[in-house]
């Protein structure tokens, strides 16, 4: 009998592995259709590139990734440290409000700063008042439409995904070592730097993997700044030289330098073990600081949420009032901001069970079968919105003229364009494209369920179905809500594939924004802009609470010990 | 319980989605696609529903507009396919997702060099590529385009990307004229003068010549038009009331003109109201809603032209076949990488 239970529970194995496999064709079949176009030839249009287009675009694109990794890495790592470790004024504040970037999109933001910034904008006209200076020109400021503009800016919405990643760890899986390194002498700093950053590296890794796959991908910053990506190339080629081949031959190449990167980091890890044991950890102990370094602390963590939310978040509210004040309230904003949501909220819940079939799959299966699987199942990050759209469009209204030949034949009426032109279509879409938020949001969750409860759930008769929805969902529940809102604040932020893929008469708040931008200055956007910001608004801050450390919680039953 | 209210949401999203697939056209229905904003073409499109009762179902695709149209193939619902620019309108007829129109009305409202000789797309209105000099600073009444690669004007031009079709719709009409070699030349001269990066819109253009960042920069004429109006804001009327508008001149010929124009989709299920609204787009009234709508040039002859826009002079359209142009347009975005305008 326990031979029959086990060859059950391996073929049940298998049908996870099975899913897997299908979820990674999904999310090939539009990278298969880039192969394609890209096998059409480009003609005469490498030579071009390598001698003028990609030089640029490496150099540009390098620096732009190293400057991004830096400054998100050093602020979410300093800032996850300094409220998971000390004991600061605002502490309690900054442990949540550090998130709020997350809600204003690239693209956005570089429009707000470099109105903010700008001679005829309120810092350079406050400052030449206050120096009395008549004419713009006799104050000179370096002009944020710079790579090093461009990597501030990024760098200051993009550092909450490192943030949010270093900070569980910190919370969750450091505390014990860090305790021993302080017994063994340590000093503050040395703990930091020689135990519980080592110990965060693949969190770490992972969050400023996402910001820089956000970075790498980015069309409207860049472009916006001057800064000659990867991603901005791909579109010049395209549009300009009327090439997608092309188009598609760089963005492919651009997947395989993503591809080595991400293989090279899992490779330097290779040979370690990271878990933190099985034990729930408690959470560290605050240090307290004093009232020098108390300063330090808060100014650390306020210069962020400052930056990348409260200063263009003012703007676009003092934009959106003036805009009110002058055009009136579009009656559409309503039915847009419903659009965006329902489709965000759509594309996330798909998202999250893809996620969790591969990351269960990959869990069960030993082979590297499904490891494969949902490495292949988070490539869609990797590649520009459009791009990956187009890759999109090719197999999904292929399948559509298809299937409406065939049903036309059958039955006598056609199906039409059923995805390609619907909204399906673009569900599928930030499927395939966020697919790396959810997959590697429940890994890490998974990560952290040590393989001792799946075999004591196993022991105990429960199949792996049953362990996965009575053991591991449960615990799960922390890491699938924090992937549901970043993929869903991910979702609303989407522009170029919403664009492209979007049915007749549809209109979110993202291309409400990027019509009035292509009609006028994007002041007109600036009402659909802050409720994009105040949408996204809720879900993060609900991430920051569901994150709370244990300590701020209300104790449970004080005093039964 | 939260879980299941996704599952809910997400279930009727879907639905959503699906209900507003657009199964059947109905005979009084015509579908655009644009590149062109239909913010800026509503009142055009209202005007002709009001006038022939057709509904226009329109939607504002960027990148990719010929890509979603070929996928679609025989389903497409798309029966009108609007380019903000020539060079789109032109790789969209080579991409083999138009098709013909024969119409009088269109043939005898739009001047030859205007439209296809096989029908396969007609120009709805014109835009001038302008230099804007700022009001206070140059005293400059006339400029020609060869002139903006003067050393005279170091740091002093602000434009937007070279790879913006705008731009390269210039290059490509410099590249026409006098060859890849002085067109190259030329770009280089105007990349050394360039007194930020060659990034933004044209709007922007008028905002840093007010703000001091530059003296003179590169334009279209029906941004002016909005800037000066005060449809944009009062920030921007003084943006506009801060330049000089010029048209400026290729030596010895005209003014370079860019156009924004439609065809007919190969696959169009409602061709013949397709046609009818390319003829009403030619027509006096649409033509006229073009120029004091939009700030563009009709096509239309004798139609008038909106009074900000007249203020400049009169506009004297290069001699330039507009498809010669459109041929020099790959080469005139390999210049841009080149010299390296945009770096």
């Amino acid at each position: 009998m326990s031979v029959v239970r086990a060859s059950a529970q391996r073929s049940d194995g298998r049908g996870w592995t099975l899913a897997s496999l299908l979820v990674a064709a999904v999310v090939l079949a539009p990278i298969a259709a880039l192969f394609a176009i890209a096998a059409q030839g480009s003609g005469d249009l490498w030579p071009h590139l390598l001698a003028y287009v990609l030089p640029q675009a490496v150099h540009d694109t390098a620096l732009l990734l190293l400057g991004v990794g830096v400054v998100t890495v050093v602020i979410g790592v300093g800032t996850a440290w300094l409220v998971t470790t000390c004991r600061f004024p605002g502490r309690g504040f900054f442990d949540w409000a550090l998130l709020l970037p997350l809600a204003v999109p690239t693209y956005i933001v570089a429009f707000a700063y470099l109105d903010i910034l700008h001679p005829l904008g309120p810092i350079q006209t406050a400052l030449r008042a206050i120096l009395a200076i008549n004419d713009p020109r006799g104050l000179w400021l370096p002009d944020v439409r710079s790579l090093p503009g461009c990597i501030l800016l990024l760098g200051f919405v993009l550092y909450p995904y490192v943030y949010l990643a270093a900070r569980a760890t910190f919370l969750m899986q450091s505390a014990p070592a860090l305790e021993v390194a302080r017994t063994l002498g340590a000093g503050s700093f040395a703990t930091f730097l020689r135990v519980a950053l080592p110990l965060a590296r693949p969190a770490i890794a992972v969050g400023a993997t996402l910001a820089l796959l956000e970075a790498l991908n980015d069309i409207g910053a860049s472009e916006f700044l001057g800064v000659r990506t990867f991603t901005v190339s791909i579109y010049a080629t395209w549009v300009n030289r009327s090439s997608l081949p092309g188009a598609a031959q760089i963005a492919l190449v651009m997947l395989a330098a993503v591809l080595a990167l991400v293989l090279l980091e899992r490779w330097g890890r290779r040979h370690r073990q990271f878990s933190g044991g099985s034990r729930r950890s408690h959470p560290p102990a605050l240090a307290e600081l004093s009232g020098i370094a108390s300063i330090g602390a808060f100014a650390a963590c306020s210069a962020p949420v400052l930056i990348g939310f409260v200063l263009p978040t003012a703007h676009l509210v003092h934009e959106a009032w003036a805009r009110i004040g002058f055009i009136g309230l579009s009656s559409n904003i309503v039915i847009e901001a419903r659009n965006s949501v329902l489709f965000a909220t759509a594309a996330t819940a798909v998202a999250l069970a893809l996620g969790l079939v591969l990351a269960h799959a990959a869990r069960l299966d030993r082979s590297g079968l499904a490891d494969a699987a949902a490495r292949v199942g988070s490539l869609g990050y990797a590649i520009p919105g459009t791009v990956l759209a187009v890759g999109l469009l090719v197999p999904l209204a292929t399948f559509d003229n298809a299937l409406d030949a065939a049903t036309r034949q059958v039955l006598g009426f056609g199906t039409g364009l059923l995805i390609s032109g619907s909204g399906a279509a673009l569900v599928l879409a930030y499927v395939i494209r966020f697919l790396a938020i959810s997959a590697g949001g429940v890994e890490a969750g998974y990560a952290k369920i040590p393989a001792s409860l799946d075999m004591a759930a196993r022991s105990l008769g429960e199949s792996t179905r049953g362990t996965m929805l009575r053991v591991h969902l449960p615990l799960l529940k922390p890491s699938l809500g924090a992937a549901a809102i970043l993929v869903f604040v991910d979702c609303m932020k989407e522009l170029p594939a919403t664009l492209l893929l979007r049915p007749f008469g549809f209109e979110t708040l993202a291309t409400h924004i990027y019509a009035e931008a292509a009609r006028g200055t994007y002041e007109d956007g600036a009402v659909a802009a802050l409720m994009i910001v105040l949408v996204g608004l809720g879900p993060v801050v609900l991430l920051a609470r569901m994150s709370q450390p244990p300590q701020l919680l209300p104790p449970a039953r004080s005093g039964s010990v | 319980m939260p879980g299941l209210g996704i599952v809910r949401g997400a279930v009727s999203g879907v639905f959503m989605a699906l209900a507003a697939c657009p199964l059947a056209a109905s005979a009084q229905e015509v579908n655009l696609y644009t590149t062109r904003e239909t913010g800026l073409i509503q009142p055009l499109l209202d005007a002709f529903t009001k006038s022939t009762s057709i509904k226009v179902n329109a939607i504002f695709i960027k990148d990719g507009l010929i890509e979603r149209v070929k996928a679609e193939g025989p389903n497409s619902p798309a029966d009108v396919l609007m380019t903000v620019d020539f060079g789109g309108l032109i790789d969209a007829v080579d991409q083999g997702v138009t098709q013909p129109v024969r119409s009088e009305a269109l043939a005898s409202a739009i001047p030859a060099n205007l439209r296809d000789p096989d029908g396969h797309w007609y120009a709805l209105s014109l835009r001038a590529r302008l230099v804007y000099v700022s009001k206070n600073r140059v005293p400059l009444t006339a400029i020609t385009y060869e002139e903006l690669a003067d050393p005279k004007w170091k740091g002093k031009i602000c434009i937007r990307s070279g790879q913006h079709p705008y731009n390269t719709a210039l290059i490509a009409a410099y590249i026409a004229r006098y060859g890849e070699a002085n067109a190259e030349a030329w770009l280089r001269g105007v990349k050394a003068n360039l007194a930020r990066k060659a990034t933004g819109g044209d709007r922007e253009v008028a905002r840093d010549i007010l703000g001091g960042i530059c003296d003179i920069g590169v334009g279209n004429s029906y941004y002016v038009g909005l800037m000066r109006s005060g449809k944009g804001g009062p920030d921007q009327l003084k943006w506009g009331d801060a330049i000089n508008p010029l048209l400026p001149t290729f030596k010895g010929g005209g003014t370079h003109v860019n156009i924004s124009g439609a065809a007919v989709a190969k696959h169009s299920p409602n061709k013949a109201n397709a046609q009818k609204l390319l003829e009403y787009l030619v027509s006096n009234e649409a033509q006229g809603l073009y120029a004091r709508v939009n700030y563009e040039y009709p096509v239309r002859n004798g139609a008038a032209v909106e009074p900000i826009i007249a203020s400049f002079g009169a506009l004297k359209p290069d001699s330039l076949d507009l498809v010669a142009i459109a041929r020099n347009r790959k080469q005139a975005s390999i210049l841009v990488d080149k010299v390296g305008f945009d770096q």
